[in-house]
């Protein structure tokens, strides 16, 4: 039993470190699509922010598939709970997702109706931005759940403060992350704009993490002596400071490192505060979907660690190489 | 309508839609590897003209692809969490190694092949070709032992708790069917390429446009249309017989074979009495037998070997396997005829030929529907076959308005890509490859 309990913990990081990587990566694509109104203002600078992404937003994608593929190999029963319990909230991820997917090709081909399409994208990377972290909310908030691990409750359950303000903190991260990739990836008006939305939006994030923050302090009592809480809140907090200095001095890349570090501060207070939880029951602790009582067996986890840890570090590897065959700025013309 | 029969319907809308693209995605990628090859090796322009323009068709497939692709990766949790809870030890395993193994590898260097053609060298874009190439048919592998393991199930045990564990991932990946399978598909894939490209290439030809371009593409496609057809014949004959060996109801079904007997009939074409249990057209007499085992009297079990609650609807599978089967022998004859055109140099004149082969687009489309619909509808009532019902796959908390809710917005959303997706692909083709 010792044994398997190692790999469900391994599993429960691992499965966190996909899900900080898609928040990272296809964080900031989500980003550049629920900012596009508000930074791109010609049909030039919407084709430069489009195209900043346009090679890489689908490999983004992918650790959402992985991440999702993982949960379901490791922790059957959450992945089976979550999904179906959630059925309508999931339903419209996967709209947001589609619209933002094609709304990028279709725009690229129809010129016609390209406005259209940059409102598609806009609304499915802004929809979907914000019901990542309610969902995330939910299931560490807590969700009523029955003895056979099934969910209880209904849309408007998933609906209560507490995971509205982790769907809005996220969100207000992912358009961080989106504004700060801007910045990094454009020159001139465009970039003047992009490093105007950082500012805006480092301030927005300190007034968002620390509610975040207090809230997870306040509900989850405990909390306030592990260790790891507090690592997550100066992780957090220390590099949005950052951010400022850096805008102040116009480093157009720092921005973007440092806001990934701070989001990593947000998802180390899930990870602090939720352990060894997948899916919390509101109604009674012990009804809750564990990384003990959720998992599949020990064969299936070695596997699976055998996997990611040859195929992962790979994957990392050509994604690196293929970025830096797009790195430096972006133009309007870099397209096919 | 009950919920779990909104679930079925919304399932095989959501994955019939979406396989339309993988099945165009993965002949695309061989066909650029082939004439970026050539490009690399004859350094002749025209190989690179072909190249960038199927990218452009590859990016619109890939995209749908990919976006409707998504769906069903949710929907086992979605929609399908009691298979999950029950799977979880043998089927998230493929899922996960599906991402972590193939989807990178196709969707980051998708990016490079559309978007990076000037700031390459051209032997990195070779690479890149090759490796979408892989990547994509590596994500068909992994889906195709998917769906395998849910038609023959291996490499696991039921443990004192009733529940499934893994026992040996090497033969839960190479189940009975896997392999057979995926040759079966992949080729369905090069196919329908072949016959798209021959289509695009015939209406280029006859209409005068994009010169040598044009002819080139006409060529590479007719090669593979001549080829294609009759390598998926072997790969369907040794196919369905897998399937009268692990499978005998669902091969039953295919023909509409009730009573064990030796010397069975093949149909070309007919009608299943289910009420009678009788099956009516035209047939060949002992042929089901001898393309069994060259034995025109070898023995097939029928149908009533079975408990009748374990019958698939038969005429519907019977119906669904003789469209596909009878466009596989139709695209074999034309393609035969294409490359016998093309051998004696008149294919470029050959207006009728030329003016028939865009007609061709949608039947490739429909026999690997219709296949589909005969491997999955014949495995029914199964979810895994002889393991669990597709009854008791089903999520138990969501209801059927839920489910008729997203049905009815998947199909706008679908009717909208459908829509977009044929006016952009003509839209591509009518602009044609870089003069």
């Amino acid at each position: 039993m010792e044994n398997i309990q190692n790999f469900q913990i391994l599993w429960f990081v691992l499965i966190l470190i996909l899900f900080i990587g898609y928040s990272l990566l296809d964080g900031f694509d989500l980003g550049i699509g629920a900012l596009l109104p508000l930074i791109g203002k010609t049909k030039e600078e919407k084709d430069i922010l489009i195209n900043s992404i346009g090679p890489i937003w689908d490999g983004n994608e992918v650790w959402l598939i992985t991440g999702g593929g993982a949960l379901f190999a490791a922790f059957p029963h959450a992945y089976a709970t979550a999904f179906s319990g959630f059925y309508l909230a999931m339903m419209l991820v996967l709209f947001a997702l589609i619209f933002r997917a094609v709304s990028i090709e279709f725009r690229s081909h129809d010129d016609a109706r390209a406005g259209i399409w940059e409102k598609a994208f806009f609304a499915g990377s802004a929809l979907a931005a914000l019901l990542f972290g309610v969902v995330l909310g939910n299931v560490v908030y807590g969700v009523p759940l029955d003895n056979k691990m099934e969910f209880t409750g209904n849309f408007f359950t998933l609906l209560r403060p507490v995971p509205l303000l982790f769907g809005v903190t996220g969100f207000a991260a992912i358009l961080l992350q989106g504004a700060s990739y801007a910045v990094m990836k454009t020159e001139g008006e465009l970039q003047e704009r992009s490093f105007r939305a950082v500012g805006i939006l480092t301030w927005v994030n300190f007034i968002t993490a620390i509610t975040y923050f207090l809230t997870i302090a306040f509900t989850f009592q405990d909390i306030t002596s592990n260790w790891l809480f507090y690592v997550a809140i100066l992780c957090t907090l220390l590099w949005l400071a950052e951010i400022l200095f850096s805008i102040k001095k116009k480093h157009d890349s720092a921005p973007f490192w440092e806001s990934s570090c701070s989001f990593i501060g947000l998802w180390l207070a899930v990870a602090a505060v939720h352990f060894p939880n997948l899916i919390k029951a509101s109604n009674d602790q012990n009804l809750s979907i564990t990384i003990y009582n959720s998992s599949t067996g020990l064969q299936t986890l070695k596997l699976m660690s055998v996997i990611a840890l040859i195929g992962m570090p790979v994957v990392v590897a050509y994604t690196i190489f293929v970025y830096r065959i797009f790195k430096g700025k972006t133009k309007a013309s870099d397209h096919y | 309508m009950s919920a779990l029969l909104l679930a079925r319907i919304q399932f095989a809308f959501t994955i019939g839609f979406h396989f339309l693209f993988p099945a165009m995605t993965l002949g695309t990628t061989l066909i650029i590897l082939i004439s970026e090859t050539l490009f690399l090796t004859k350094k002749d322009e025209v190989y690179k003209k072909i190249t960038d323009f199927l990218v452009k068709l590859l990016g619109l497939i890939f995209v749908i692809g990919a976006a409707t692709g998504i769906v069903m990766e949710f929907s086992f949790g979605t929609n399908w969490s009691g298979y999950s809870r029950a799977v979880g030890d043998v089927f998230g395993p493929i899922l996960a190694a599906e991402g972590v193994i193939a989807f990178f590898l196709e969707s980051v260097f998708i990016g490079v092949l559309i978007f990076a053609r000037n700031k390459v060298s051209p032997k990195v874009y070779w690479l890149s070709a090759l490796l979408v190439f892989l990547g994509g048919h590596l994500s068909a592998f992994w889906i195709v032992v998917a769906n395998s393991w849910m038609q023959t199930p291996a490499g696991y045990a039921i443990n004192e708790a009733g529940k499934i564990v893994l026992t040996s991932f090497t033969d839960a990946v190479f189940n009975p069917s896997t392999i057979i399978r995926f040759c079966h598909t992949v080729m369905a894939s090069w196919m329908t390429c072949a016959i798209i490209l021959a289509g695009i290439a015939g209406y280029y030809v006859r209409k005068g446009l994009h010169g040598q371009t044009a002819r080139t593409m006409l060529k590479i496609s007719i090669i593979l249309f001549a080829v294609t057809p009759l390598l998926q014949l072997a790969t369907g004959h040794i196919h369905a017989i897998e399937v009268i060996n692990m499978q005998p109801e669902k091969a039953a079904a295919f023909e509409g074979h009730f009573n064990t007997a030796k010397g069975v009939t093949l149909y070309a074409v007919g009608f299943v009495d289910e009420q009678n249990e009788k099956t009516y057209g035209i047939y060949a007499p002992k042929g089901l037998s001898f393309l069994y085992n060259f034995d025109w009297n070898s023995e097939i079990k029928g149908l009533k070997d079975f408990p009748k609650e374990n019958w698939p609807p038969v005429n519907f599978v019977f119906q669904a396997y003789h469209i596909m089967a009878g466009i596989g022998i139709l695209s074999i004859a034309l393609g035969l005829l294409g490359a016998y055109l093309l051998w004696t140099k008149k294919i470029y004149e050959n207006k009728l030929y030329l003016f028939i082969l865009p007609f061709l687009i949608p039947l490739p489309h429909i026999a690997h529907e219709t296949g589909w619909i005969a491997a999955e509808v014949g495995r029914q009532p199964w979810i895994i076959y002889k393991l669990m019902k597709t009854a008791d796959a089903a999520s138990v908390v969501v209801t059927a308005g839920e489910i008729a809710f997203s049905l009815i917005i998947f199909c706008l959303i679908y009717l909208l890509l459908a829509v977009m997706f044929i006016k952009l692909f003509v839209k591509i083709i009518k602009k044609g490859p870089a003069v």
